[in-house]
């Protein structure tokens, strides 16, 4: 009996193999926070590029836009930009929908539409932006 | 009673009554502390980036398009409600990059003490509104 008083005893109704994964109840580990975190290290210097470079396309002409993304540093910038962005995007709104829509069907319409709609977004303006720059 | 959290909402009075137990006061209740606000600004203005992306699809996708397509998006920016738009999707990137900054702060283990975290609290805004209104200023001048 004093044996097991001065062994450190877990008092947790948790099957060793499930502390062991330390997943919790969401059944997925950080990964998602892991990969918004760092779309979002990416998003700081992309994002202050690309407000110098709208802000440079103030009142452009379509060949100014088209002379801009011709360039490869700019095009290349661009495309990480976009794929950043809307990686970050679909996290973010997943997370925002997960937390507050609680009601099944209405939670898996809005998450599916989330997928469909920033993969559907993000193809057009790369594809945009390729047919701009190439 | 169908929900689990319904039903943990169930209890008895001092005269033995079942009873709905009152909750928490909601979210209009609470005074607004500085750290709230700019936390509820991160999420508003997340979601609100992520409609203004049609608004960058739909340029882009211009822009690739013809001269017609894209003269038109370039004349609806330059139109009152336009550049209300743009406005508010400026300020809604400043915030949420300035916000996000400090959430890349606080990942690595700084800031979290209640005055530091008040402190950057108004740090974000400042900066955030700052920046937009410079970067107007800019633009306005190349226009």
């Amino acid at each position: 009996m004093s044996d097991t008083s001065r062994s450190p005893r877990v008092d947790m109704r948790r099957s060793p193999l499930g502390r062991a994964r330390g997943l919790g109840a969401a059944h997925s580990g950080s990964a998602t926070w892991w990969a918004h975190t760092l779309s979002s290290i990416a998003l700081v210097p992309l994002t202050l590029w690309f407000i110098c470079g709208m802000v440079r396309m103030v009142g452009a002409s379509r060949d100014d836009v088209v002379a801009w993304l011709s360039r490869p540093l700019p095009l290349v910038l661009m495309l990480v930009l976009l794929l950043m962005t809307f990686h970050h995007m679909k996290l973010g709104l997943e997370t925002v929908v997960e937390d507050y829509i609680h009601q099944p069907v209405a939670r898996l319409t809005m998450l599916l539409s989330i997928k469909a709609v920033t993969l559907l977004l993000g193809l057009a303006c790369i594809v945009s932006v390729l047919r701009i720059g190439l | 009673m169908r929900d689990v959290r319904d039903a943990l909402y169930v209890a008895r009075n001092t005269d033995g009554k079942l009873v709905r137990r009152p909750m928490s006061p909601h979210l209009q209740i609470w005074r607004w502390p500085i750290a709230m606000a700019v936390s509820i600004t991160h999420r508003v203005t997340g979601v609100g980036l992520g409609i203004g992306t049609l608004l960058l699809t739909w340029w882009l996708v211009a822009a690739a398009t013809s001269d017609a397509a894209f003269d038109f998006i370039q004349w609806f920016l330059g139109t009152p409600i336009g550049i209300f738009v743009l406005f508010c999707w400026t300020l809604s990137l400043l915030l949420h990059l300035c916000s996000g900054i400090r959430h890349l702060a606080w990942d690595a283990g700084f800031g979290f003490e209640p005055q530091a975290y008040r402190l950057t609290s108004w740090i974000v805004y400042a900066v955030g509104i700052a920046a937009t209104v410079l970067i107007w200023i800019v633009g306005l001048v190349i226009w």
